[in-house]
């Protein structure tokens, strides 16, 4: 679905993302793991179209789009969330989802000021679309209640729904478990599921090893800024150059919340940057 | 061949004011990432309390000098702590317009007929000594403005790196987050770069004022020009200031001499606007 | 909603009758002047409430607009009715070439470079002397063709016929600033002012609805302008200094940004303190200044955002009683 090559960007002198060649297969959950400041949301980012690539190309589903602009690369069906709650807190959660509908509807101004057709045309799919994108994230019945009165795990629904409601193909989730208890975590993994289920390709960065053990089809390995390995999480738990990264990293002080995926499979996560 | 010159002596001095007008201007958007729009205001300060001590207390220029400088930066020191401090977590455009109400209050504080009016005012020349040089008039005060920029650009440059005090300023202006985590005390840096900025802003004042006429709108016309020139330059960029100041200068002076008086006061938007169309970044981005 | 649509149509319905119970000429004027600021205010909102970006060349629009209806009707005789659609597309091209320059920056530097060119606008009209007029200002526009005959025919005076034109440019700028807010261009407007990054990210092309809010913007003042322009008679180039534009940011502030009744409110109540405060005109940036700062320090949503603050205050309260007496029920 989407293949990435020789994929690369420098920050003055610094390589943040460098050679990368990998893909995303469809309808699989791929989770994107490495030691922190491995590139894994610069990665996001560039095929977001957040960032222009230095090097490489982007293809999505056959066509290139190294070069589109953000919006133009929601157009094309790549969706994605962001690290913290990113949410607009003082809008209804119906407003969120609306507004992630946007890149679906074409009334501008004009259409607004004479109400035309196909003003009220959008408006109402745009409600359509928002409460459908509502319904499947399980937040139909607050969708009226403003996004900051929900719980953490609420507003990271909310992301998620704002996400959906541009009708995506690939939906890239940056940390979506971060700050969530055990039990939210479940339930954000049965969401991923039924959403991958149900057609959607799913991409997601991820500290929480439970997570990505128990989720993912495929998992890319980011270290300094380069792929070391892509494979399945059993693949990957096994592979040496992994666990020389990850333990490597510890060697150096290492960051917290972070033991190797062979070491453990139900590791909690734990303070993140 | 005298013509230019003197123009470029000119515009030597022009840009050794504007140099110090921005390197302020630019300092405090570096740390506290807030357009200061009543800059211009401070600068304007600086010149009406020079004046002040030169006519109405009859200090020596000198004196006038200092005590404006330190004024003006305990002001830019209290503005600082009652306005921008309590408004750094606030969406940008508050800081912006509380900037712009300061702004106008101090141009209709000091234009009150009570205070120093409406009107243009001359101040005295402190030195008036003038030099021919090949057909080039050199006046004293120009010397002294190219003199003293030059020393209190390099003083400047001294401070910033080669203090600890300085070094925080630097180091908030490049991550105002890690400046925090590290242990630096940013209440304490805004306040100081405030201060320095309105320091700085004042003795280019106190300098340009006997060339130039003092007037209450003055810190409006300057402000544009060294916004201008911080745009160009990279907002929060020192060097970026400094050859800013300098392009700008001579493209006022060349462009005024040469072209039309009327709109000189406008070229750095002119030229800003075009730069901008071309390069949204301004001519030296900062590294990231 | 409802009962704000009837509090519109009331104030609307008050408005529109009291020409007819013959107020003094000077209580007309000031309505008359509080309609057309009122509008520059709501042009103003459209890009500083809504998409939350601070334009500070209104003014400069301003009178664009009111100097293209002087110059067509004077110089190129053309009816005022002409003249000022003509205005307003000048003022929106203008506003899209303004921006199509200051969008390319990010955040801080647009405010910077909008009150730049609010500056040199100025310059300009002041010195084109055989457009403008230069110092001289412009004399003499002529009041629209048929305004007159209009007010005669409601047995009233000249002014009054003004008044309604006001009232009727206003209630355009009104309806058509609350269809932006209400359509999916205004949600998306919104949604850049709560963060352009998110906004981006959504999906958003962030640089095209700018474009377009800063046009509708622009055309709003340009609008205003042109009213302007006929109803005072006579222009110079302060109608275009900076000055002018925070006069009605401080409008704006004091009204509330981002609300519908906020531009008006403000406008009419800070215009009319500044009409009872006489004395002060020259010196008004003494409490202006402050005001401004004090404004944003303290109430930055302005009297309407805290009227519907409270009022969603409540509504959470009621909300929380209405529950309660539920599980005591229960």
């Amino acid at each position: 679905m989407l293949e990435v090559q020789d994929l690369g960007i420098r920050f003055g002198g610094l390589h943040a993302v460098k050679d990368v060649t990998a893909s995303i297969p469809a309808g699989q959950i791929t989770a994107i793991i490495g030691p922190n400041g491995a590139g894994k949301s610069t990665f996001f980012n560039l095929i977001s179209g957040f960032y222009q690539p230095t090097s490489g190309r982007i293809q999505f589903a056959g066509e290139d789009i190294t070069r589109l602009k953000t919006h133009e690369v929601v157009s094309r069906g790549i969706a994605r969330t962001f690290q913290t709650t990113t949410i607009y807190r003082e809008l209804s959660v119906l407003e969120n989802a609306m507004i992630g509908h946007r890149v679906r509807t074409r009334a501008g101004l004009l259409d607004a000021l004479l109400r035309t057709g196909r003003e009220r045309q959008d408006v109402q799919g745009s409600r359509d679309g928002a409460m459908a994108a509502l319904t499947r994230v399980g937040l139909a019945a607050q969708a009226h209640l403003p996004a900051g009165a929900l719980t953490q795990e609420g507003q990271k629904r909310v992301g998620i729904a704002m996400a959906l409601s541009s009708d995506p193909k690939l939906l890239l989730l940056d940390e979506p478990a971060a700050g969530m208890n055990p039990e939210e975590t479940v339930n954000l993994m049965a969401l991923i599921r039924e959403l991958v289920a149900g057609g959607l390709t799913v991409a997601l960065v991820e500290h929480k090893m439970s997570l990505v053990m128990g989720l993912a089809d495929q998992i890319l390995v980011l270290h300094h800024g380069q792929k070391i390995a892509q494979g399945t999480p059993a693949q990957v738990s096994r592979d040496p150059a992994v666990i020389e990264a990850y333990l490597g990293s510890h060697a150096h002080g290492g960051q917290m919340g972070q033991t190797t995926p062979a070491e453990t499979t139900l590791q909690k996560g734990g303070a993140h940057a | 061949m005298t013509l230019f010159l003197q123009q470029l002596f000119n515009a030597a001095a022009l840009g050794g004011v504007y140099a110090l007008v921005a390197l302020g201007l630019t300092l405090v958007y570096g740390v506290m990432r807030v357009p200061n729009f009543a800059h211009g205001g401070l600068y304007m300060l600086g010149a009406y309390f020079t004046f002040a001590g030169l006519t109405r207390l009859g200090w020596p220029y000198l004196l006038s000098l200092l005590v404006a400088a330190l004024l003006v930066a305990a002001i830019a020191a209290l503005m600082e702590r009652f306005i921008f401090y309590p408004l750094r977590d606030a969406p940008h455009v508050q800081p912006m317009i509380a900037a712009i109400g300061v702004l106008f209050f101090m141009e209709a504080a000091i234009a009150h007929p009570r205070v120093f009016g409406p009107e243009f005012q001359t101040m005295p020349s402190p030195i008036n000594t003038i030099v021919n040089v090949g057909g080039v008039t050199v006046t004293g005060q120009r010397l002294l403005v190219i003199a003293a920029s030059v020393l209190v650009v390099f003083g400047l440059n001294y401070f910033l790196k080669r203090t600890l005090t300085g070094a925080t300023i630097e180091a908030m202006s490049q991550n105002r987050q890690g400046a925090r985590l590290v242990g630096i005390d940013t209440n304490r840096v805004g306040m100081l770069t405030f201060a320095i900025s309105g320091a700085l802003a004042a003795v280019a004042a106190a300098l340009i004022a006997p060339i130039n006429l003092v007037s209450p709108s003055m810190g409006e016309v300057m402000n544009l020009k060294v916004f201008a020139i911080i745009i160009l330059g990279g907002m929060g960029s020192v060097p970026g200031a400094i050859v800013g100041a300098f392009l700008l200068a001579f493209a006022e002076t060349f462009g005024g001499a040469y072209i039309s008086t009327d709109f000189a006061d406008v070229i750095g938007f002119a030229v800003l606007v075009l730069v901008l169309a071309l390069k949204p970044q301004g001519l030296f981005r900062r590294s990231a | 909603m409802k009962r704000v649509s009837w509090g519109w149509a009331a104030l609307l319905v008050v408005a529109a009758l009291l020409p007819l119970l013959r107020p003094s000429g000077y209580l007309l004027d000031i309505g008359v002047n509080i309609m057309i600021f009122a509008m520059v205010a709501y042009g103003m909102n459209v890009l500083l409430g809504y998409t939350g970006q601070l334009p500070l060349a209104h003014a400069g629009f301003f009178a664009i607009g009111a100097y293209t209806v002087g110059i067509l009707t004077l110089k190129a005789g053309w009816s005022f009715w002409l003249a000022w659609p003509a205005a307003v597309l000048l003022c929106a091209a203008l506003g899209l070439l303004l921006g199509l320059v200051a969008f390319r920056t990010r955040g801080d530097v647009f405010a910077i470079f909008t009150l730049g060119v609010g500056v040199i606008i100025m310059l300009v009209i002041n010195k084109w002397d055989s457009l403008t007029g230069g110092n001289e200002g412009l004399n003499g526009v002529n009041p629209p063709a048929g305004l007159e005959a209009f007010a005669q025919a409601l047995g009233l005076k000249l002014s009054a016929g003004f008044y309604y034109l006001a009232l009727v440019s206003l209630v355009l700028t009104v309806v058509a600033v609350a269809r932006a807010r209400g359509s999916t261009f205004g949600l998306s407007l919104i949604a850049i002012r709560g963060g352009e990054d998110l906004a981006r990210s959504a999906g958003i092309n962030v640089y095209a609805h700018k474009l377009r809010a800063m046009m509708f913007s622009t055309a709003i003042a340009g609008f205003a302008g042109g009213v302007y322009a006929v109803y005072i008679g006579f222009l110079g180039s302060a109608a275009a200094s900076p000055a002018q534009t925070f006069t009605i940011l401080l409008y704006l502030l004091v009204g509330g940004l981002g609300t519908l009744a906020g531009p008006l409110l403000g406008t009419a109540l800070m215009y009319g303190l500044t009409q009872a405060l006489q004395g002060l005109e020259d010196y008004r940036f003494l409490i202006f200044g402050p005001l401004l700062v004090v404004l944003v320090m303290f109430a930055p949503q302005g009297l309407v955002g805290l009227w519907l603050r409270e009022r969603a205050r409540r509504a959470v309260r009621a909300q929380g009683r209405a529950q309660a007496q539920e599980v005591n029920r229960a």
